[in-house]
């Protein structure tokens, strides 16, 4: 093995409660651009936040670059699921792209000049450059997504892990949204995302895994993203206009 | 009134009310933006039994141990809290009122158990402040002011007040911008590395020494006034969170001084012998506050709208 | 001996408990609990006001009903101010409560402290409303609380369905053409009326703790409507009555403080005994689980020694199996695995002598049944597409005492059957290690990291 994997999990096991959620699983993220698919439910977003630490497990553990998380907490940056925000908050834009660099700053005083280039550079790379000192309740809702998106590369990563980055935007902000990651990508970082829409994974992503409460399929398009693992990851649930669009997204 | 009166009766109480309510308005912001106001509800209720258990067991009224047993008692609170949250499956909002009354009740009733009513930690201080017991009577005249033995003399209250007010004052410049991110998104704050959890209880904990700091010059349910209405006052009328939480300071402190006014002082002045409960008036004016602050928000220039453009 | 008053005012408590209690269930399942903390407050201003009138107009300034009327007008004025407070969307309704609930009291206590230097008004006691005092409730008074809460009790029976509905699930409620709105508009005037007519018995500080906590309680021992009504009507009447006694014999005692202790006594002890969420009972429940899942493994670990040995419990090749074989095969230290075997002893499961272990004929029954149990989920495991067996058997660990055996058991195509094990058993084989502890872990883990998923992986580079 050369170089470790950017995220490598091994029997990790979750529950909330009584139920378990995620099952054993064991995947090895490889550099790129990978998405984590599967039916609601699946434990997706739980797998992200149980590597990230934010709930706890019952077994397993995942390593970033073949350490543990505390020690390369700079390189990994986290998009959470566009939720649960106060939209009337007294943050800008700015201000918001800017938190992702607090654990690097001091904590108290002005921020410092450098910081704050780097938190417009990150805005500027999604577009929102024009728009640093606007509150960002008045922002639109793909613009919302992409203060958040800025905030992430902010924290100038080596691997991102995004929940669900394309929830709830149009179709002009999804593209640009995987522009910004493909260029992420191009410059040697990996992505990790979470994705709902099966149709747009071959076009979008490298790799995949399929999860359904276990890890179903994993590795490249071609190899993991089979009709079959599809099936399998959605047991039935997939319906057949579904199934069409999944086929057809390989052919 | 003379000038001695003012500064034998009125000057103390006003710096206490001043520092009272300015502390609550700094630490209220954070309440009100973590949508947790009723947390100040809980906490300035549920530290009573602490406040007594630490003046029963010193037997004095001094202000390190009613200090201490408060904040052991406000961090039981929060434990308890959680835990019937989760046990019971209660939403928060229930949960904090099941664990404070209960607090409350329990801290009442081990006032008459252990006798500390009949000293002079009574139920009115409790329930409406003794700001006007705050008094300075060794002043002899503006000289005392830099005479270092009358100035020891000063109530112990103003001490405890000003030592509180400082200490938190200078936490909140210290963690002026992890506490933004822990408003504003307390996952991401995890998820980034700074120490979530930490900095809630540090929070928690400071808003349980304001509360005990200003319990006895404003009495419980006051403290939640002090907190909350400033704090919402302010969050109607800006988007800054410097201005957010500063305002919120600022505007504690103003209606403290104001109401201590309205409530004897000014209408003595003018030869009126009239005089209210000042916490009582300071948190009537809070309420109002937040009123002129809602006209005044539906007055202004209705906000642009969000912008549609995308892409 | 009680007199007449005393009984009185301990009836018209209890009753007023029963109210709270009644009103509380509904309130705390639809979320509105802490709006009775509001009105409880807003009361005050309201109270002193009317008193202030009564008195300025030269009646008795003692008279329940108008200062009764006075606190309906004020909590009603609070309800109002938190609905309109909230309607901006900035302030939400916490931060309403809050502001609604201190500032009214506010304004409370500064009408308060002017009244007691009128000398008319200041006879009506109003402190009294503040942290309750029942010992001061003349039988006229405790008439007027008993008939208030009465009255809502009614009211909340005859309403009974359509709060159910709004309580359950609001939006079936108003598909179905029921007007949600109205029934929430209904439950905020029964918290009103009650939290009022609590006002000289339990105090306005305290009066949310009457509608919480034994609806609280209440919810902690059973999930049916009806019952929880009566449980939470039962409780409220309860702590009412007994807050009132205690009050009624030690007069200096607040009321109030009294009341809510006995619902929050209540409410600790169901929190810690409550026999499905109790935090007691779970952790019995949690100690016999892992008990149970730890004897099953001793035995199943017995039973497949013997499997491995190519006889079977009863048959002409069953033998004696050293413990310390067992615990080499789960992994576990040899000391570990003499301590179960004595408790398995103890309990007549295994037969113990010299350093080794028999299974009894019900022991062996037992362990049948543990491995059936196992391998029947084990199997179901790679029938889903598990593909790799040592996970399959680990899972099959952790799952199976969630699973009640005749449950596990169904997974299996041939009830009746004992399948073989999928993989290989005894010490060597890399199976039944996957939960040991130790020295073996690391080796285990080894082998399970490379496992299919990755090599598959690995093909598409």
């Amino acid at each position: 093995m050369t170089t470790p994997a950017p995220l490598a999990i091994t029997h990790l096991t979750v529950a909330y409660g009584d139920k378990t959620v995620l099952w054993d699983i064991t995947w090895q993220a490889a550099p790129g651009l990978t998405a984590i698919v599967g039916p609601n439910g699946a434990g997706k977003s739980t797998l992200l936040r149980a590597a990230l630490g934010l709930i706890p497990s019952i077994a397993g553990e995942a390593r970033f670059f073949g350490r543990g998380l505390a020690e390369v907490r700079n390189r990994v940056g986290y998009l959470p699921q566009r939720a649960s925000v106060d939209w009337d908050f007294p943050a800008t834009a700015l201000d918001v792209v800017c938190m992702s660099r607090y654990p690097r700053m001091r904590w108290w005083g002005r921020v410092p000049k450098a910081e704050r280039d780097a938190a417009l550079g990150a805005l500027e790379q999604v577009g929102l450059a024009d728009l640093a000192d606007r509150q960002i309740g008045r922002l639109s809702g793909g613009q919302q997504q992409r203060v958040f998106l800025a905030r992430a590369l902010a924290q100038d990563a080596d691997l991102y892990l995004m929940d669900e980055p394309f929830a709830a935007v149009d179709a002009a902000t999804e593209q640009a949204i995987i522009a910004v990651l493909r260029r992420v990508v191009a410059s040697g970082r990996s992505v990790i995302a979470v994705h709902h829409d099966l149709s747009t994974v071959p076009s979008y992503f490298d790799q995949v895994l399929l999860l359904n409460g276990r890890a179903v399929a994993a590795g490249s398009i071609k190899s993991a993203f089979t009709p079959d693992a599809i099936a399998r990851a959605y047991g039935g649930r997939l319906n057949v206009l579904e199934q069409a669009v999944a086929e057809g997204g390989l052919r | 009134m003379t000038a001695l009166d003012f500064l034998r009766l009125d000057l103390p109480a006003l710096l206490a009310a001043i520092l009272a309510c300015g502390t609550c308005g700094l630490l209220g912001s954070f309440l009100v933006l973590r949508r947790d106001s009723l947390l100040g509800d809980a906490l300035s209720h549920a530290v009573l039994p602490g406040i007594i258990a630490g003046f029963a067991l010193t037997g004095a009224r001094a202000g390190l141990p009613m200090l201490l047993g408060a904040l052991a008692a406000a961090l039981l609170a929060v434990v308890a809290i959680s835990l019937v949250r989760r046990v019971a499956r209660l939403e928060s909002g229930a949960a904090t009122g099941a664990v404070f009354t209960s607090f409350f009740a329990l801290g009442l009733m081990l006032m008459e158990a252990t006798g500390a009513r009949s000293v002079d930690l009574d139920l009115d201080c409790v329930l409406f402040g003794q700001l006007e017991s705050v008094v300075w009577l060794e002043a002899q005249g503006f000289g005392s002011l830099l005479d270092p033995t009358a100035l020891a003399a000063l109530p112990r209250q103003l001490f405890l007040l000003a030592a509180v007010a400082t200490v938190l004052a200078g936490l909140v410049a210290l963690l002026w911008r992890p506490l933004h991110l822990l408003c504003f998104d307390p996952d991401y704050a995890a998820a980034i590395g700074l120490p979530a959890r930490g900095l809630e209880l540090a929070l928690n904990l400071m808003v349980a020494a304001a509360a005990v700091a200003a319990f006895e010059a404003v009495g419980s349910i006051l403290v939640v006034a002090m907190l909350v209405c400033p704090a919402a006052a302010i969050r109607l009328l800006t988007d800054s969170y410097r201005a957010q939480v500063l305002g919120g300071a600022a505007l504690g402190a103003a209606l403290g001084a104001l109401g201590y006014a309205l409530a004897g002082p000014l209408p003595a002045a003018f030869g009126q012998a009239f005089s209210l409960n000042a916490a009582g008036v300071i948190g009537t004016l809070g309420g109002l506050a937040v009123a002129g602050a809602m006209l005044l928000r539906q007055l202004r220039i209705a906000p642009p709208k969000p912008a549609v453009i995308s892409g | 001996m009680l007199g007449y008053n005393t009984l009185v005012v301990l009836a018209g408590c209890a009753l007023l408990g029963l109210a709270c209690g009644t009103v509380g269930a509904f309130a705390l399942l639809r979320g509105r609990a802490l709006m009775a903390d509001a009105v409880g407050h807003a009361a005050l201003p309201g109270v002193v006001l009317a008193a202030m009138l009564v008195a300025s107009l030269g009646g008795n300034p003692r008279a329940l009903p108008p200062l009764l009327a006075g606190a309906v007008i004020a909590g009603v004025l609070g309800v109002l101010s938190v609905q309109a407070l909230t309607r901006g969307g900035r302030i939400r309704e916490d931060a309403a409560i809050a502001i609604v609930l201190s500032s009214f009291y506010a304004l409370g206590v500064a009408l308060l402290s002017h009244v007691q230097t009128i000398p008319q008004a200041a006879q009506a006691g109003l402190g009294k409303f503040i942290l309750g005092q029942a010992a001061a409730m003349r039988a006229e008074d405790a008439l007027w609380a008993g008939g208030i809460a009465a009255f809502s009790v009614l009211l909340c029976l005859i309403l009974f369905q359509r709060l159910r509905a709004a309580c359950f699930d609001p939006d079936h409620a108003r598909v179905m053409g029921l007007s949600v709105a109205r029934t929430d508009l209904a439950l905020l005037g029964l918290i009103v009326i009650v939290a009022v007519a609590g006002l000289q018995a339990v105090g306005l500080v305290l009066v949310v703790a009457l509608l919480i906590l034994p609806a609280a309680t209440a919810r902690l021992l059973t999930h049916r409507l009806p019952v929880l009504l009566l449980v939470s009507a039962s409780l409220g009447a309860l702590a009412g009555a007994l807050g009132a006694a205690a009050s009624a014999f030690e007069s200096e005692w607040p009321t109030g403080a009294a009341v809510v202790l006995a619902g929050a006594i209540f409410f600790t002890l169901a929190l810690l005994l409550a026999p499905e969420r109790g935090l007691l009972p779970e952790a019995l429940r949690r100690i016999h689980r892992r008990i149970a899942a730890t004897e099953s493994h001793f035995l199943r670990a017995a039973w497949e020694a013997q499997e491995a040995a190519g006889a079977g419990p009863g048959t002409a090749g069953d033998r004696w199996t050293p413990i310390a074989a067992l615990a080499a095969a789960r992994g576990w230290s040899e000391a570990y695995a003499a301590r179960l075997a004595l408790w398995l002893g103890l309990r007549g499961l295994v037969a113990r002598a010299e350093g080794e272990i028999h299974l009894t004929p019900r022991g062996a029954a037992a362990a049948r049944r543990a491995v059936r149990a196992h391998r029947a989920v084990e199997l179901h495991l790679l029938g889903l597409g598990a593909t790799d067996i040592a996970g399959a058997d680990r899972l099959a660990d952790l799952v199976e005492h969630g699973l009640p055996a005749e449950m596990a058991t169904r997974l299996l195509a041939e009830p009746s059957a004992l399948p073989q094990s999928p993989h290989a058993l005894g010490p060597g084989a890399f199976s039944s290690q996957a939960d040991t502890l130790g020295d073996s872990e690391n080796a285990t883990r080894q082998n399970f990291i490379v496992r299919p998923l990755r090599g598959r992986e690995a093909d598409g580079h």
